[in-house]
């Protein structure tokens, strides 16, 4: 059993990843948010259970659908929201954009617009832990798309022959792309790669906030024991195309209906509805104070100003 | 010895800073290719000299992770051939990061590896592939010539807080000079006039430096008085020294041993052409490698790349002496 205070960390979570991506897809439709925009609907529950089980001087790897990376880790709505509208307050200054928000006060190392690029990224941080002798563990988020990158096999196996204290956190969200993952590899339970490589691994339920925290816990525990690396697949899937603009046309639809079933979001209510013992009107006064969070952190973006062009230029001609 | 004293720049900073490690294939228990980590392995120990395996893309990242994350890599890839199988974690990542990040991450990571002919090691062993990362804004580009810059530049390259590429040349290693007992280091972006002259300017780095001294010293006794300068980094570029140096003598020739399209002396005579037009008396001469793999056969090896009567002609043709 978990303390009420517990779930309710995880929900706002949850929520206010649900309530970022929302609004955000908003903003794209009135032309505010332009270029690349990846959304987490669907998949809130895997960083919200992962990041729960992560210490403050623990590190993240994220992807290119990374805001949901970013709030579970503890980043701020503002900031946020003025990264993804290029504006001076984001977190990169505007110059990374949704692709590349990286938070290093949070020990978020960053999104990356490179399928797979961050997977050695978060290996190489744990090798610097293991360096220095920390007990710190990074949690490296990557997808089935990735997984089919050469970097994804070099990296476990490198984790795997230095012990390093890595999670990787395969999010099975069964799309590369537009590309299905049981037509772009024979054994779909991917978790098995990691086991050829003598790597703790397992699969779980993607979309149980729970459950990620749990199987997490357990891979973070290993970790700071020395026995690291973890593999965990997650199974989820996308609520929509890869895209904000990408309609997913190539989605079944029972597929989608039966994950939209079991909405990540919906289960974390519920955990808090229930074993929370949280009434219905405690829970809506939580989202709607999360729905002004979010407001406010609009107010914030679009008041931000376009990042200074003469600070651009005396940069770029150094 | 050029091989000595980037073992004496990594050995001393592996002692100053204990975040400085060393990562790369062969380098620990074999001490590299070329000999420039031996004895790191017994003294500091395999968590910070580590064998990889043959995964260059991830171990280069991993190098990009651990400087992110507050250390400092020394990421070694044999062969700069084989740098386009790092070129994402390179380009995307390392070059990008600070940048991306707004100015709040930084990726103090050197990566070490080596390039040139010479050795009839043939085309994917053989190449000079500066030109790919002198194009990449985020990136510095280092190639000494001598045992002495490639101690203080390695030094400087080490403490540097971005990433820096340290590419060595593969006939250097045995090079003799004198490098000095004391602790020094070398800014980057300062060239250096191996020879001072009069007549002509001749710019050349790396494993062309040698070559064009000797040049150099066949024009003299044609009382020709040549200028070498070596910029030591292209990036950043000493441009003033090079430009001081053809107002000076007023005609330049450009030596690079890499292949002649798309390379970094094109880019400098770009610079010199709209910033010293008017004190030029010739053409730039480029002497450079042909637009060719490098053959494995010795003789057609030699005809690929620049040879000392290349640069002669070169230099003569600049003073209409042909």
């Amino acid at each position: 059993m978990y303390a009420p205070s517990f779930l309710e960390r995880l929900y706002r979570t949850l929520y206010t990843i649900r309530v970022f991506e929302t609004q955000c897809i908003k903003l794209y439709r009135q032309g505010l948010i332009v270029g690349y925009f990846h959304p987490y609907l669907g998949e809130e529950a895997i960083a919200t259970g992962v990041c729960a089980a992560l210490r403050d001087d623990d590190y993240i790897v994220s992807t290119h659908r990374g805001h949901g990376h970013c709030i579970a880790r503890g980043g701020e709505l503002p900031k946020m929201v003025a990264e993804v509208l290029g504006r001076a307050d984001g977190y990169c200054c505007g110059r990374g954009g949704s692709m590349h928000i990286a938070d290093v006060t949070r020990g978020n190392i960053g999104a990356n617009g490179i399928v797979g690029g961050g997977i050695p990224i978060g290996t190489g941080a744990a090798l610097g832990i293991r360096i220095r002798g920390g007990n710190q563990v990074v949690a490296v988020f990557f997808s089935d798309g990735a997984a089919n990158n050469g970097v994804f096999p070099e990296s476990l196996n490198m984790a795997a022959i230095w012990d390093l204290p890595v999670v990787f956190v395969l999010e099975n969200n069964q799309y590369a792309v537009a590309s299905a993952v049981e037509e772009m590899t024979r054994e779909t339970d991917l978790y098995k790669r990691g086991l050829a490589y003598g790597v703790p691994s397992s699969t779980v339920d993607g979309n149980d906030v729970l459950a990620v925290y749990e199987k997490m816990q357990e891979a973070v525990t290993t970790c700071r024991q020395g026995k690291g690396p973890v593999l965990i697949e997650a199974k989820t899937y996308r609520h929509g195309g890869h895209h904000v603009n990408d309609p997913g046309l190539y989605m079944p639809k029972e597929r989608l209906e039966y994950y939209k079933a079991r909405d990540p979001v919906g289960i974390g209510r519920r955990y808090l509805l229930e074993q929370g013992k949280l009434s219905e009107q405690a829970i809506e006064a939580i989202e709607r104070e999360i729905d002004g969070q979010m407001d406010e952190a609009i107010q914030f973006g679009t008041n931000s100003p376009h990042p200074s062009v003469e600070a651009f230029l005396a940069e770029v001609q150094r | 010895m050029y091989r000595e004293a980037l073992n004496e720049a990594l050995r001393e900073e592996m002692v100053r800073d204990a975040s400085v490690f060393l990562i790369g294939g062969g380098i620990a228990q074999r001490g590299g290719s070329y000999k420039v980590t031996v004895g790191l392995l017994d003294q500091f120990g395999p968590q910070r000299v580590l064998d990889a395996p043959i995964s260059e893309s991830s171990f280069t990242g991993m190098g990009v992770g651990a400087a992110i994350t507050g250390m400092r890599p020394v990421v070694e890839i044999l062969f700069v051939d084989f740098t386009s199988l790092i070129i994402d974690q390179i380009v995307n990542q390392a070059a990008k990061y600070r940048f991306m990040s707004g100015g709040k991450g930084r990726v103090p990571l050197v990566l070490r590896t080596q390039g040139g002919s010479g050795g009839s090691l043939a085309a994917q062993h053989s190449q000079s592939l500066e030109a790919w990362f002198y194009h990449v804004p985020g990136l510095k580009l280092v190639m000494p010539a001598t045992p002495y810059d490639a101690k203080g530049l390695l030094k400087t390259a080490i403490r540097d807080d971005d990433p820096v590429i340290f590419l060595e040349h593969k006939l250097l290693y045995m090079e003799k000079g004198p490098v000095p007992e004391q602790e020094y280091t070398i800014d980057f972006g300062v060239g250096t006039i191996r020879r001072p002259g009069k007549d002509v300017t001749l710019v050349a780095w790396s494993g062309m430096v040698g070559r064009t001294l000797a040049a150099a010293a066949k024009l003299a006794e044609q009382g020709i008085d040549a200028e070498v300068i070596d910029p030591r980094t292209l990036v950043p570029l000493d441009k003033e020294m090079i430009l001081a140096s053809v107002r000076k003598t007023e005609r330049l020739v450009i030596v690079q041993e890499a292949v002649r399209r798309g390379g970094v002396a094109s880019d400098i005579a770009s610079v010199v052409q709209q910033e010293a037009f008017d004190y030029l008396d010739a053409p730039i001469e480029i002497v450079a490698g042909k637009n060719t793999p490098i053959p494995f056969n010795g003789h057609l090896e030699r005809v690929a790349v620049p040879q000392e009567a290349d640069i002669i002609a070169a230099a003569k043709r600049c003073l209409y002496l042909t």
